[in-house]
């Protein structure tokens, strides 16, 4: 018997189209069984997969993960395609990848009852486009993080909307080799934040209404600290005037109502050109992590923090007593944009020892007050009566070599 | 005609290579006698594991296949290094009546463990309505059902047969799947076997099913429920079963530098006024995963207590709470000073 390559190609067309259900439309549609189709679908899927998702809402009641390199999930626009999981039963999150090289783009998750897009030790990841929301507002009930790539290297964010996280909307934790690009947060308690991780830029974003609008943090006791060379340039940060609602207990429910930028703890950090304003307790905050850590290998203290070309409007009118209780300890009325609790390590306080913390280049600002205030927090500690905040701009005047752009692996 | 079934056949593998390298029904693999009754065929070996996870209240029946003439080594605090072609086994189950076994089990999956030379491959299977066999399924089910529990107490459950991610979550470490369950520390116990009473590593060594027994005396596992061990003995004994198998270092918790195997000696990472990092509104409002002395003041015990998805630990594998586990939690945190 002979047959032609033609036929055999025929014949497995048609196998092709019965095995996948229909020959004209890959694309899962919203329906009772999209459930099980799209988890079928990301475990059955081969790297190079593309796994659309049609237009409308998906109502889920169980997580959905994926664990297969270089597969994209695709929809049909950041508002057309909606993965809800209001009814959520099952589940720590929303959609968990654990595999490398995932493309994620044009759809949104919504009301996860955790977090919303948990990305575990993956190298390369690319969200483009996607919306993560809890669309009750922000609420103390809402998950913790829309984004949350962790443990991963070339992670990038681009065009991302993240809305109403009760700690962080766009999060990147313990990561290498960052971009977060032309993305929105609104409603988080902290906008985006950068925790533990080297080598990040946060360019171009909007992060408004949040409690804090970018953090840049490290914590002790976790496999990756001693976060470094992170770059925060041309962003918005403006009315961050959403109160911290995130539950007790989570570092982040130490972020003072109405921060712009904070950073805390980590080395290398250039803030430059950024707006921000109409920000509360202050526009950039730079402190030290105050709690006790036993961790000796953890570094508390932040330096090399070089802040130019940003301009700095209305910042520091209401500082929050609580949360920034040694800002308005120290300050009366409207506290300058730019704020440094000023603690340095005891041997670099008595002199014997000095090193770059915190430098300053040209930022702009509208007000006839001070600008930039070093709280001298060591000194109020330990000799309360020479204590003094120190506004002189001129003293901490100085230039950083700017931070290299981020190169991912595979560019 | 014969062309048409090869490529048939050709195109099926292509679009699922996980299919080609498992049988699609329980029974084909030919491990049970007795599927029903899970009464194993000759050279399938029962056996069971000092601290299990806690799975609902599920029963596991747990079996190992292992090639003619191969053998298992031993490995006190990891799994045992099995051979090649061997898989581990086991079923998930809930008695009709938990105060009378005899009136049977409802057969929910059996899961596998298939040692294969790229690895360890993880499938599960689901028992059909008349529990004759059960068939693979790769993105897991919800099964509703009820039993009757040890206090004649009728229990609706939502069991979750986890899909393979799932699988995998649990039992990857640093990206590699493993077993958990089958380490030297967890399998130093007595086994109602067929042929009697025995020791299970005796009995393993004795069958050539395992090599390398360490020549000392291997000591015997703390066990949870037993009160002849003490309260530090056995909730440690509890965690390690319970959470260590993500909360480990390359474990899938493991970017929350709080690790709770037996090993683990080092107070912050034992979770001891270790603060949350990651833990949303699991942080319960508590500042500390362990506080000690205030049981009520840790969120360890916060989230082993709850059942609402967003805060419950474990993750996977409850949607009840383990009632009698809870009180030996809080005594040991209590007791911390």
């Amino acid at each position: 018997m002979k047959i032609s390559l033609s036929k055999i190609i025929v014949i497995n067309f048609f196998i092709f189209i019965n095995l996948t259900g229909s020959l004209f439309s890959n694309t899962i549609q919203p329906g009772p069984l999209s459930y099980e189709e799209i988890q079928k679908a990301l475990i059955l899927s081969k790297p190079g997969d593309i796994i659309e998702l049609g237009e409308g809402i998906f109502e889920f009641e169980d997580g959905l993960s994926l664990d297969v390199n270089n597969v994209t999930i695709s929809g049909e626009g950041i508002n057309k395609t909606i993965l809800s999981f209001k009814n959520q039963k099952s589940g720590a999150e929303g959609l968990m990848i654990t595999s490398s090289g995932v493309t994620l783009k044009d759809f949104a998750v919504e009301d996860t009852i955790g977090d919303a897009i948990v990305v575990k030790g993956a190298n390369g990841i690319n969200f483009l486009r996607v919306r993560t929301e809890w669309t009750g507002g922000p609420k103390e009930t809402n998950g913790a993080y829309g984004f949350y790539p962790v443990q991963s290297t070339d992670v990038l964010i681009d065009g991302c909307i993240a809305i109403g996280a009760s700690d962080a909307g766009i999060y990147v934790g313990q990561s290498e080799r960052i971009k977060v690009l032309n993305s929105i947060a609104r409603y988080n308690v902290a906008g985006i934040e950068i925790e533990n991780s080297f080598y990040a830029e946060v360019i171009g974003n909007l992060s408004e209404h949040n409690t804090g609008g970018i953090l840049v943090f490290d914590l002790p006791d976790l496999p990756q600290q001693g976060g470094h060379h992170i770059l925060l340039e041309n962003n918005i940060v403006r009315n961050n005037d959403t109160e911290n609602f995130a539950p007790e207990g989570n570092i982040v429910g130490n972020t003072p109502n109405g921060t712009g930028i904070m950073v805390m703890a980590n080395q290398f950090v250039e803030i430059k050109n950024n707006e921000i304003k109409n920000n509360a307790t202050a526009g950039i905050l730079i402190a030290s992590y105050q709690d006790e850590a036993e961790d000796k290998n953890y570094n508390p203290i932040a330096s090399n923090i070089f802040i130019h070309g940003n301009s700095l409007i209305n910042n520091g009118f209401s500082v929050d007593k609580i949360r920034a209780s040694p800002i308005s300890e120290v300050t009366n009325g409207k506290v300058p944009d730019i704020i440094w609790d000023g603690v340095v390590p005891f041997i670099e306080w008595i002199g014997l020892r000095s090193s770059q913390r915190i430098i300053l280049g040209d930022n702009y600002s509208d007000s006839d007050t001070p600008i930039f205030a070093n709280l001298k927090l060591m000194t109020k500690y330990l000799i309360s009566s020479l204590h003094k905040v120190d506004t002189n701009y001129e003293n901490y005047r100085g230039e950083l070599n700017p931070i290299r752009p981020v190169i991912f692996e595979k560019d | 005609m014969k062309i048409f079934f090869k490529i048939l056949i050709i195109s099926f593998l292509s679009i699922s290579s996980l299919r080609a390298e498992t049988f699609s029904l329980l029974s084909e693999y030919n491990f049970f006698q007795d599927i029903k009754g899970q009464v194993p065929n000759k050279g399938i070996i029962p056996y069971h594991i000092a601290n299990p996870l806690f799975s609902d209240y599920t029963y596991k029946f747990r079996f190992v296949s292992m090639p003619d003439n191969s053998v298992a080594s031993y490995n006190h605090e990891q799994v045992f290094d099995f051979p090649i072609g061997a898989t581990i086994i086991k079923t998930f189950a809930y008695p009709v009546d938990d105060r009378n076994l005899k009136k049977g089990f409802q057969l929910l999956e059996t899961r596998l463990l298939i040692h294969k030379k790229e690895g360890w491959i993880p499938v599960s299977y689901i028992w059909n309505d008349n529990q004759t066999d059960a068939e693979i399924k790769f993105i897991g089910k919800t099964i509703e059902t009820s039993w009757i529990d040890k206090n004649g107490i009728s229990q609706n459950v939502r069991y979750r047969v986890p899909n393979i991610n799932q699988c995998k979550s649990c039992h990857q470490i640093n990206k590699v799947i493993k077993p958990i369950g089958p380490k030297g520390r967890n399998m130093n116990l007595d086994f109602l076997y067929k042929e009697g009473q025995k020791n299970q590593l005796e009995y393993w060594e004795f069958n050539d099913r395992l090599t390398n027994l360490p020549k000392r005396k291997i000591p015997k596992p703390a066990i949870w429920d037993n009160e002849s061990f003490s309260v530090a003995e056995r909730a440690r004994a509890y965690l390690d079963s319970n959470c260590a198998h993500c909360h480990r270092k390359g474990g899938s918790a493991g970017n929350s530098g709080f690790y709770l195997s037996l090993e683990q000696n080092d107070g912050v990472a034992l979770g001891v006024r270790k603060r949350p990092v990651a833990a949303g509104r699991g942080s319960g409002g508590m500042a500390y995963v362990i506080d000690p002395g205030k049981p009520e003041d840790s969120i360890l015990l916060y989230r082993m207590a709850s059942t609402d998805p967003g805060v419950m630990m474990p993750e996977l594998s409850r949607s009840l709470n383990h009632k009698e586990a809870l009180p030996l939690i809080y005594d040991w945190i209590k007791e911390m000073e």
